[in-house]
């Protein structure tokens, strides 16, 4: 990666200026001993997800209280605004010890230097998870970054019901898919099959690392930006015909409007990840048991790869005075048995760790999928065949553009090749800008 | 049949001198800005109809039934409110309470002390002075928050009650305003005889000008304390500690709790609507000040 040269330079700093800091800091702190090796240790945690306090609960009385490091939770708002903050803080030296960061994010921090490699210290918690979700906190490198908590593998919901009721088969491949739309839009003018919706980035994302995108690479010392690549392309060109031609609805998710019709039956599948059903309880209560989860539909017969959309990772901050106990807790918090069984239950999440994936928590289907008893043994399934992912410094412009240029290539059914170029070159100026070489 | 027939004419005999001696009551009604005015109305109340009615509605109601039908889970909304986290939700409220009421007086006080010595003393750099403020005024609180988090970062308050509270003591429209007002309600004359009785400055200012700039000081209160209420960003990238987040902040921490968890849509309402009422509560007190204007009339020319 080009900026690891950078980067590597200024760790150094950061070691240097870190090492100053922790003297002055055992003047000062009676609490804080500032032995940055280990030891006691007081350590803040920003993270969004909900009982998170509760998981910490169980370390700090138990292997935190034998190890004197106490970490205390600091609940955030989650999102882009979230890693605003965190760069902001680290602008000021004032960081948290740990964050969350969802994948996408971490190129962006560390291309800041606001995360700390932690490689030393993460010990053997590599082996706890699939290579294509490690490699997204390694970003190829021989770093670390953070331990992944929990993914998003993309998966394909239906009503069953109403499939059956309209004589529809679940697609395999994703012309099957069109046909089934288009099926449906002719017999019934009034039902959707699904929508495409621009106001998550994270969906076309997935889409697109499942038809093989690599949106960011390195080459040499330069970075390459392929986000119209022909994979890419391909997904852009099916949605967009697909809108075009009316065979699906055009109107973004995540509105009262999209609740209704997922609540009503007026759309009857749903492109989503591993947590739809989260997302399913509060949108569509009236159609609990009826839905039904397929892995995503192919590009072709002989493939079996899924995207994902969402997932985050536990970070160590280069702002942090005790990298080592902070490293210790992130690992202990996305591999240990205990945890993982209290954040599932706590703060809903699925875990990252391929054990945890099939434990007791995840015995039973999630509450609004009760009819569906094998859900997560499927979903565990799926996660297996999650494609890689290539994730740039700049993540957020290209998803802020997508946002803008999709957004209105659906609402006109105009042609989405142009708006993907927008993104690209909206990505690429934003690059250039900030200072990375970039290949053409 | 003749006693009906009077029974029937005495009222209107009784009622003619009354419309005889009476203005004709031939009052035009503006229709145009009337109807504007109903539909400005209409504009800024709808909303607020949405979320009292949103607010009654339960999880399943509330996206699939008719907007402006009332729902049925207005009480469990409270409780669900109420025991979300043991009840954070009062904490925010509070905290919002201290940032707004507690900014609001100190900014409403630095407002009066320097709009009155800007009105009434003349000093080298007044108007130099003025103008820095006026620039204050254009200059959107945005843009300043980043500056001053990474400032209070460096004296180490960030994350405080004060890096909240600190930001918002100055505040250049207050000034401007007080300054206004001053120069119109505190006559020159007065203090003139105020100082030729022997009085200190001090005395002049607290004992005479302050109480005829009640009604201006009492609009800049106002102002600063909607103003702080409302306010997003500052706490935003000052705080990290949910615990001190106002209650802007809490709510949207509940809105964005990440992919896997869906947001809390009707804890969201329900606090809302909470939040808005000691706006309307302090409005409705804070209203009678208005009309102090008792000492204005002490000068007559």
């Amino acid at each position: 990666m080009p900026n690891i040269t950078k980067h590597r330079r200024f760790v150094a700093t950061a070691v240097a200026v870190t090492l100053g800091a922790t003297t002055l800091a055992a003047c000062g702190g009676s609490d804080d001993d500032g032995d940055a090796r280990s030891g006691p240790a007081k350590l803040t945690y920003w993270t969004w997800t909900p009982g998170m306090d509760k998981v910490v609960d169980l370390w700090n009385k138990g292997p935190g209280k034998e190890q004197q490091i106490t970490v205390t939770v600091k609940k955030q708002a989650s999102g882009d605004t979230l890693v605003t903050k965190i760069l902001t803080a680290h602008k000021a030296g004032k960081g948290p010890d740990l964050v969350q960061a969802e994948y996408q994010a971490l190129p962006t921090l560390v291309s800041n230097d606001a995360v700390a490699d932690i490689a030393k210290e993460s010990g053997d918690a590599k082996g706890k998870f699939a290579d294509g979700v490690w490699q997204q906190t390694t970003l190829g490198s021989d770093a670390v970054y953070a331990i992944p908590q929990d993914i998003g593998p993309m998966m394909f919901y239906y009503r069953e019901d109403l499939f059956e009721k309209y004589g529809l088969t679940v697609p395999k491949t994703w012309d099957e898919f069109a046909a089934t739309a288009r099926k449906l839009k002719k017999e019934e003018p009034d039902v959707d099959l699904t929508t495409f919706s621009a106001n998550d980035s994270g969906l076309f994302a997935g889409l697109a690392q499942q038809a093989g995108a690599k949106w960011w690479t390195t080459e040499g010392q330069k970075w390459k930006v392929g986000i119209d690549d022909a994979a890419t392309r391909k997904v852009a060109d099916f949605w967009g015909g697909l809108v075009k031609e009316g065979a699906i609805d055009n109107q973004p998710m995540y509105t009262p409007a999209w609740n209704k019709a997922l609540n009503t039956g007026r759309q009857i599948a749903w492109v989503s990840a591993v947590w739809a059903p989260g997302t399913l309880t509060t949108a569509a209560p009236d159609t609990q048991g009826k839905w039904r989860m397929a892995p995503l539909p192919q590009w072709s017969d002989s493939e079996n790869v899924t995207g994902s959309w969402g997932g985050s990772s536990t970070a160590v901050t280069t702002d942090s005075q005790h990298k080592g106990a902070a490293a210790k807790f992130a690992a202990w918090l996305n591999t240990d048995p205990e945890a993982l069984t209290a954040l599932a239950k706590e703060g809903g999440i699925y875990p990252a760790a391929t054990t945890a994936q099939t434990s007791d928590a995840f015995a039973q289907p999630p509450a609004f999928f009760s009819n569906q008893t094998e859900f997560y043994t499927a979903a565990s399934d799926i996660a297996k065949t999650t494609a890689p992912s290539a994730w740039g410094p700049n993540v957020n412009v290209a998803y802020t553009s997508f946002k803008d240029a999709f957004g209105t290539a659906a609402k006109d059914k105009s042609d989405f090749g142009a708006a993907l170029k927008k993104m690209r070159d909206d990505t690429v100026a934003d690059m250039k800008k900030q200072g990375f070489e970039v290949s053409e | 049949m003749s006693s009906l027939a009077v029974r029937k004419t005495a009222p209107a005999a009784g009622t003619t001198p009354g419309t005889a001696q009476g203005p004709p009551l031939r009052r035009r009604i503006a229709l145009v800005p009337t109807l504007t005015l109903l539909l400005g109305a209409l504009y800024c109340l709808l909303p607020v109809a949405w979320v009292v009615i949103a607010a009654t509605k339960s999880g399943s109601e509330l996206f699939s039934t008719f907007t402006f039908l009332p729902g049925t889970g207005f009480t469990d909304n409270l409780s669900d409110l109420n025991a979300y986290r043991e009840g954070v939700y009062w904490q925010w409220m509070g905290n919002s309470a201290l940032y707004a009421g507690v900014g609001a007086l100190l900014s409403t006080a630095v407002s009066a002390i320097s709009g009155y010595a800007l009105a009434i003393y003349r000093f080298k750099g007044r108007e130099a002075v003025f103008s820095v403020l006026m620039a204050g005024v254009l200059m959107p609180p945005v843009i300043l928050a980043i500056p001053q988090y990474l400032l209070l970062a460096k004296a180490d308050l960030a994350d405080t009650y004060g890096a909240v509270l600190l930001p918002l003591v100055l505040s250049p429209y207050g000034v401007y305003l007080a300054r206004i007002y001053a120069a119109a309600a505190v006559p020159a004359d007065v203090v003139e005889a105020g100082r030729m009785d022997g009085a200190s400055e001090w005395r002049i200012f607290t004992r005479i000008a302050l109480p005829m700039m009640v009604p201006g000081l009492v609009t800049v209160f106002l102002f600063q304390f909607v103003a702080v209420w409302n306010n997003f960003l500052l706490p935003f990238i000052m705080l990290s500690d949910d615990e001190k987040f106002p209650i802007t902040l809490g709510l949207y921490t509940l809105l964005e709790q990440g992919s896997n968890t869906p947001a809390l849509y009707t804890l969201v309402i329900t606090g809302a609507l909470l939040a808005v009422l000691p706006l309307i509560a302090l409005f409705l007190v804070v209203q009678r000040f208005w009309s102090l204007d008792l000492l204005s009339g002490a000068v007559k020319s």
